[in-house]
């Protein structure tokens, strides 16, 4: 109350603690949902945008099956609130796949390299994958290692994970689209 | 998770005003340890005022040679930075080694600093616990406390503080910068954390909607060769059982400038000044260090089952200091 008075610029303003309408910019496109401000991004893409690719594993940022691009970096949407998000652009899974509906590199090298068992963190590992060649960080099986830590694969599907990251790298590198 | 307001702060000012403004009122940076906080219970903001967006994530040199690294810059970016790595190549390693990719491209810097103990009995939200709800006792004493702290302990609290970075910039003497409603702070990073005493839900040196604006690193020539080396139970993306910072210059054979700080062992990030004292002057040899790790340890708390913690620290010490010499003469120790 007592800074109203000399505000220069715009005031923000508060949103909530109810719902309120939500744009989302979300694979390419706006998007509009009525969400309070403690709705996470994850829940916002599962429960009121119809985006269930992204999966809920652990709630609480250790898992990374819900891992998605904000501003095109990877990062966790339990960890994030879908209202931080306006004005930024979020990429899912679904947002992977050319428009035709052809499979992005990472996603057919996930077939092609049988790199999931149960298939739940797979979206989070594949979102995460493509991010980690984008990074530089694929220089070899310890590099992926490290930075693949935070997806976990209860599975153990590992090695299969690390082949398909490989052969995509290998495979864009002759595109010229070196991982460095 | 408990309803709550949001609101994006436009400046600096305005958010500190904000938050201040609210007793429950908290600031929202990279949210990895804020949200989870919410979520169980553990946080209870009514208004979360959003900072992503105020013009604090530069990394800028400083006359002399140090580092102004911005608080919202985030971890990742703040690891991958040249004049980082080059200088403080031990504050980019404790970065990688730090979380997981996703959580280092989303948590910032001031956040890093904030983050609040992983101790289970802290976050189960059911125990006694001193540092959650005063005057409760503390949990780990007689529990299990395989990952709790032997230095820095108190009779009420024993949990670690978590960061690996923050370990790095104590080693290095870092300043955290604060702007609050009465103005700006310059908070030596030593005396930011605080130890437990009998006031363990008091962990840092910041006012309410006191907001984090820097990190200054000031110019360390012995920090150019420095190393973490961090000990955990799993190979990545696990807090420290133990971790090192070390960094040291000999010249004419003994040793004229040392810096070491311990992480995983202390209830804030642990400036090993004991050991520091011992080392300066002394040879650098695999006694040296072994005897200056001795006399550090020799002040470690250990409770039932993290008694293995100080051997395990004496030995990070001397491999840490080894492999500083190692990387300093070519490998002749």
């Amino acid at each position: 109350m007592s800074s109203t008075s000399q505000v220069t610029r715009p005031p923000a303003t508060v949103s909530g603690p109810g719902a309120l309408p939500v744009t989302l910019m979300v694979n390419g496109s706006a998007k509009v949902a009525d969400l309070e401000p403690r709705v996470s991004l994850l829940d916002a893409l599962r429960d009121h945008l119809d985006l269930t690719g992204t999966k809920k594993g652990c709630d609480a940022g250790t898992c990374g099956a819900c891992t998605v691009w904000v501003d095109g970096r990877r990062v966790l949407a339990c960890l994030t609130l879908a209202i931080s998000c306006e004005g930024r652009e979020v990429t899912t899974i679904e947002g992977l796949a050319g428009p035709g509906g052809e499979l992005h590199p990472m996603q057919r090298a996930f077939i092609e390299h049988d790199a999931f068992q149960c298939g739940y963190c797979t979206p989070g590992q594949i979102m995460s994958a493509v991010a980690l060649l984008e990074e530089g960080n694929a220089e070899d099986d310890a590099a992926i290692a490290e930075y693949m830590s935070g997806n976990l694969c209860r599975c153990a599907a590992y090695p299969n994970i690390r082949e398909a990251i490989r052969d995509v790298r290998d495979r864009s590198r002759g595109d010229g689209h070196a991982a460095s | 998770m408990r309803p709550l307001s949001y609101v994006r702060a436009m400046a600096v000012e305005d958010a500190v005003e904000r938050v201040s403004g609210d007793p429950a009122g908290a600031f929202l940076a990279g949210g990895t340890t804020e949200i989870d906080l919410v979520r169980f219970g553990l946080a209870e903001p009514d208004l979360l005022v959003d900072i992503n967006d105020l013009p604090l994530s530069g990394i800028e040199d400083l006359p002399g040679g140090g580092l102004r690294i911005g608080a919202l810059a985030r971890m990742s970016d703040v690891a991958r930075d040249g004049a980082v790595a080059r200088r403080y190549p031990a504050v980019s390693q404790a970065l990688l080694l730090g979380a997981s990719q996703q959580l280092r491209n989303m948590a910032s810097m001031g956040g890093n600093l904030c983050q609040r103990t992983r101790c289970p009995y802290f976050g189960d939200g059911i125990s006694p616990c001193n540092k959650r709800t005063p005057g409760t006792g503390c949990s780990a004493l007689e529990g299990i406390n395989r990952n709790h702290a032997i230095l820095g302990t108190s009779p009420h609290c024993i949990a670690t503080h978590p960061s690996d970075v923050a370990v790095a910039l104590t080693a290095f003497d870092a300043v955290v910068h604060t702007m609050g409603r009465d103005g700006d702070r310059r908070i030596p990073i030593d005396d930011f954390f605080l130890l437990p005493g009998d006031t363990p839900h008091i962990e840092h040196a910041l006012g309410h909607g006191e907001l984090i604006t820097a990190i200054e690193i000031p110019a360390a020539p012995v920090a150019a060769r420095s190393l973490y080396l961090k000990y955990r139970d799993r190979q990545s993306y696990e807090f420290a059982l133990v971790s090192v910072c070390a960094a040291l210059r000999v010249a004419d054979g003994t040793i004229g400038e040392v810096r070491l700080a311990l992480g995983g062992v202390g209830t804030k990030p642990w400036r090993a000044r004991r050991a520091e004292e011992r080392l300066r002057g002394a040879a650098p040899t695999t006694e040296s260090f072994a005897e200056a790790a001795d006399a550090e340890l020799a002040a470690a708390s250990v409770r039932r089952h993290n008694a293995f913690k100080a051997e395990f620290a004496r030995r990070a010490i001397v491999r840490a200091l080894n492999q500083v010499m190692g990387s300093t003469n070519g490998g002749r120790a």
